[in-house]
Order: C-alpha cells, then structure tokens, then sequence
C-alpha cells in the first residue's frame, strides 16, 4: 500500500537527552536502525524505555539532539510512523466499540474535515482479522481481556500502515495465545520490510523475538544483532549486575539447549 | 401538610401551560431544553475527560469577565457579555493548565485555585462598583427563566422568531452540535488517546481549549436562564445518565439531547405545580430522571444476576453493589 521502503534510515537519532522536572532520564542516545528490523528495546525499570520512543514521536521535550524519521522530521512524515502506547494509556471504559479504536488508526491519514470511508473500514476489517479480532469488532472495549485489548491496539497500529512502529510493552500482562499472536504479526510486518521499535520487559523471551537488541540503562548501553548483544557482561553493564535478572539469563541460556522458541 | 405543597391539579399541571398559557410555557420549555441539550452535548466530554470539575469552574469565572466586559464597554449587551464570559472562560483554562503543568500541584486542585480567584475577584469589582453595576447576583448565581417570555421578540424579516436570549441558546445549541458532527474524530481521539492524537498531529491542547472555549460559550447563553449553579447540574446530568444508558458515543449524544427533553418537561411541571423557580425545577427533574435511569440499571443488573446462578449451577453470587 506503501511505496517501497526507500534507503532513508527509519530512525535516527543523535545526542538525544531528555528530562523530568530538570533530572535527566536519558541522555547522549545516539542510534541508526536500519530497515526491516524487529529492534527490543530492554533495561531496569526508570532505564528510559519508555521515554525514548515517546521522544522519539516527539511526546515529550527534548533537552538537547535530534531524532530523524526517513531522514525527515517527524512531522514531515507523520503517516509513516505507527504508535501503540502501553494498554494502561487509556480509559478502557470510554463508550466505544472495538472497531471505532481501530479506525482510529486511520485519522492520521484523513486530515481535518474529512469523515471516514468505506475503504477505512475495509482496512480496518482486515488489520482486526490478522489480530484474529474481527469477531469481537463490535464489542465495547471495556467487555475485552488485556490480551483482547493488546491486540485491538496492534490492529490500530496496522490500521495506521506505518513504516516504522514504535510499541510500548505490547507484551505486558497479555495471554500465552495473544503473546504467540502479536510475535507473529511482528515477523510479518518485519518481513514486509518494515522497522518495528519494541519496548520489552522479558529478558528470556527478548533473546528469541528480537533481531537486535537496544540495551538501555538512561543511555545506549549495546546495540546491535541479538546474537552479539546479548551477553551477560553487557547484561550485567545493563542491570548492574542484579542477582535475579542473571540467574534468569542463566535460565535462558539453558532453556535455549532445552529448544526454547525458535528465533524467527 | 396540604399548605407546604399545593395540591396537584392535573389540568392546571400537565394541561394549562401546553394549552391555554403555551404562549408562556412554551417558550421556558424551549429555552430549558435549548440550555440542557447544549449543556448536556459539551458536558458528555468533560464527563469522558474526566473534567467534570471544569464545568465548575468556567460557569463561576464567568463572573468577572461578565463585569469586567461590563465596566469597560457600559453596556449589557450581547458581544460585550459574550466576549467577556468568553476570555474569562479560556484565562481559568490557560491557568488551570499552567499552574498544573509547570508545577506539582494537580489538575484538580489547580482548578481549585484557578476559578476561586477568578470568582473572587468578580465579587471584588461587583462590591467595587456596586454603584455603577445594577447585576443582581442572585440572577448570576440561579437566573430566572421565567423572564425568558417577557424579553422583547426578535424578528427576521418580518417572522417573529422568538424571545432574544431563547433564539441565542438555540443558535449556541446548533453551533455545538455542528462543531460536534464536523469535529467528531478529532474530539474523540483526543478524548480516548491523547499520545496517539499528538503523533497524529491532532494537537490534543488545541482540542482542550476549543471545547473549553465552546463550553464559555454555552455556560454564559444558559446563565440568563439558569444562573452559574444551576448551569453545572445541567452539563453533567444529561451525559451521567445517557454514560448509564449506551456504551456508544453517538447514542450518548442523543440520549443527552432527549434527557434535556424531559427534564425540561418535567421542570416546567414542577415549577407550576409548586409555584417555584423553573430553572431549578428543571435540574430537580433531570436529576429525577437520572435517578429512575440508575434504578433501572440497578434493577437489571439484579435480574441477570438471579438468573446467572440458575444456568450455571452453584456460583456464587456477589451483591450487585459492591462497586
């Protein structure tokens, strides 16, 4: 739908700082992520995760550097940078139904005045049917599980048929079923060719879902493929040598004889 | 007993005002309904924006623009006091949100502070200038819709369209409707998901101030009816019931509109039944119906419960009210 990934680089982003209330969060963020790459973004809890991609779509202030989308500013290509902020983000009782959040995906592109059509909702139709949501589309939102609602926000993003996706912990606190789901859907976008930016809080599974990995403690610890990443020295680097997060990576280093979730 | 309440005649009650006095009645109904509808249209997004408070605030600051616009152009009329009400109503907004954004203290206490002062400095200027200002604060505080047919009628090439301030509410009520139908997504995304409105490049502060600015708008056409207190009641009533009634946005909006049908019925009922104000009457009624509305939910709700057990065997049921 898209014209072909061009050779800009999704995202960029230079000397980046960002604060609250004065006290940095995250500071000196320098990264290029090329195109077509699943990129988890992991570190502690108040590591910044979080803040960086909402600096990155231009949510928050910066203090200091630049961030670059295609090699544009952000608000030069809005429509080509997809969002799902945490599921906590809103009021799942506001009276709507499962379909008028997805179709909100398709606002971005609408502009004002105009009202949407019938090609929105076909595109909507087909964004909850690759979550496996279609049937719950005129369900309140408010009647849904965290895995439902998980993925409603995914068919939204879908609907946005962005190149470059920012995910705010689209993991947390869903099923087993909607966790395999919304992997799957990644690797497709992915495979599409599209960038995916994902906030993740499972040291254990982010080995086998991402390609790279962003290791961030309030600055860019590592970044780089899975495979020369994650170490347990820059884990270590990351965490700052938590007993709990190395014994889990001790797990996971186990499991993976044991045939943990193949890489995809 | 039967001196405190009049005795309820059905033809002098339900009969008279929509025969033999329409000419009066009519018009009352039609302005209470007018403000309700488009009281109750703005107020379903602050009840949804959890902002219900703002309502509170912007229909007291009114107050010192009103006499502020009135101490400065002399006049009562309609562009001065609107344009007044209006800059009054967008400067306790522009305060409510500076003082909560660039300080610790939270929304909620900032509108405290916000609209008190404002109010406050309008009791100052009335007190100031008491012998140049004839506003009778009672009038601001509940106002008196039953003057609504006194007031001179406004005509439009040669039809008598109606009383002034009844055809200003119906033009206010029409205006918020349509900034509704037009602005519809926009309202709605900024509402459900600011975060994703901001990388849309729909500007959720923009969003904030207009729907602040159109309720300024609304509160101060509805304040010769209904007063400043009164006029609250009549923005969170009609969205508190219809948020009871449907889990659908749109449906909220005409529920709204229907409620502010009834208690506007209902108002002009009471208030010739027991002989009192009208504009209160009307609230009373609103709330009534919000109070049958709750029952039924509540009634429905025991109902699904009782049957529950039944189909599924031995579950145990929790009280319907634990909530």
């Amino acid at each position: 739908m898209n014209a072909p990934i061009d050779t800009a680089i999704p995202l960029e982003i230079h000397d980046l700082t960002v604060a609250y209330h004065k006290k940095p969060v995250l500071w000196g963020v320098d990264l290029e992520v090329p195109a077509g790459q699943l990129v988890g973004i992991i570190g502690p809890n108040g590591a910044g995760k979080s803040t960086l991609i909402k600096a990155c779509m231009g949510l928050l202030p910066r203090q200091s550097g630049w961030v670059k989308v295609f090699g544009q500013s952000l608000s030069d290509v809005p429509t080509r940078v997809g969002y799902v902020p945490q599921r906590e983000s809103v009021d799942w009782d506001f009276p709507v139904n499962v379909m008028d959040v997805v179709l909100m995906g398709r606002y971005g592109r609408l502009g004002l005045l105009r009202r949407l059509g019938k090609a929105d909702r076909e595109v909507a139709r087909e964004c909850l049917e690759r979550v496996k949501m279609l049937p719950y589309a005129n369900r309140q939102i408010s009647n849904l599980s965290g895995g439902q609602q998980q993925r409603i926000f995914l068919a939204r993003a879908l609907a946005q048929q962005a190149d470059l996706y920012f995910m705010d912990e689209p993991f947390a606190g869903v099923d087993a079923a909607t966790e395999t789901a919304i992997v799957e859907v990644l690797g497709e976008l992915r495979d599409q060719g599209k960038t995916l930016i994902v906030v993740h809080h499972d040291l254990p599974t982010a080995r086998s879902y991402f390609d790279s990995l962003l290791l961030l403690n309030m600055n860019v610890v590592a970044f780089g493929p899975t495979e020369q990443v994650f170490t347990s020295e820059n884990l270590q680097k990351t965490y700052g040598g938590r007993l709990t997060i190395l014994s889990e990576v001790a797990s996971t280093l186990g499991a993976e004889a044991s045939g943990a979730p193949g890489r995809r | 007993m039967s001196e405190l309440i009049p005795s309820f005649d059905w033809q002098r009650v339900m009969i008279d005002p929509w025969t033999l006095d329409l000419s009066l009645y009519g018009w009352i109904f039609l302005m209470g309904f007018c403000a309700t509808a488009a009281c109750g249209l703005v107020g379903n997004y602050l009840i949804l924006r959890r902002m219900a408070l703002m309502g509170d605030a912007v229909s007291h600051s009114v107050l010192p623009g009103l006499v502020i616009a009135f101490l400065l152009t002399d006049s009562r009329g309609t562009t001065p006091m609107f344009l007044g009400a209006l800059v009054a109503g967008i400067l306790t907004t522009v305060l409510v949100e500076s003082i909560h954004r660039r300080t610790r203290v939270k929304q909620d206490a900032a509108i405290g502070i916000a609209f008190t002062t404002l109010f406050a400095i309008g009791v100052l200027l009335v007190s100031l200038f008491s012998n140049q200002i004839d506003l009778d604060a009672e009038c601001v505080l509940y106002g008196e819709i039953a003057f609504v047919p006194l007031e001179p009628l406004v005509t439009l090439g040669g039809v008598e369209l109606g009383p002034i301030s009844l055809v200003r509410m119906v033009a206010v009520l029409l205006g918020v409707a349509v900034l509704i139908l037009v602005f519809y997504k926009e309202l709605l995304i900024a509402s459900f998901d600011e975060a994703l409105a901001k990388a849309m490049r729909i500007n959720p502060t923009w969003v904030h101030y207009g729907l602040m600015a159109v309720l300024s708008v609304v509160v101060v056409s509805a304040f010769e009816a209904v007063g400043a207190i009164l006029v609250i009641a009549m923005l969170i009533l009609p969205g508190a019931t219809a948020s009871l009634l449907t889990d659908r946005l749109g449906v909220m909006h005409f529920i709204a509109i229907g409620h502010a049908a009834i208690s506007a019925w209902l108002g002009v009922g009471l208030g010739v039944w027991l002989d009192c104000s009208i504009g209160a009457a009307m609230v009373v009624g609103g709330a009534f119906v919000f109070g049958v509305v709750w029952m039924g939910t509540l009634l429905t709700k025991l109902k699904r419960q009782r049957s529950k057990p039944q189909q599924s065997g031995a579950t145990v049921s929790a009280p319907a009210s634990v909530s």
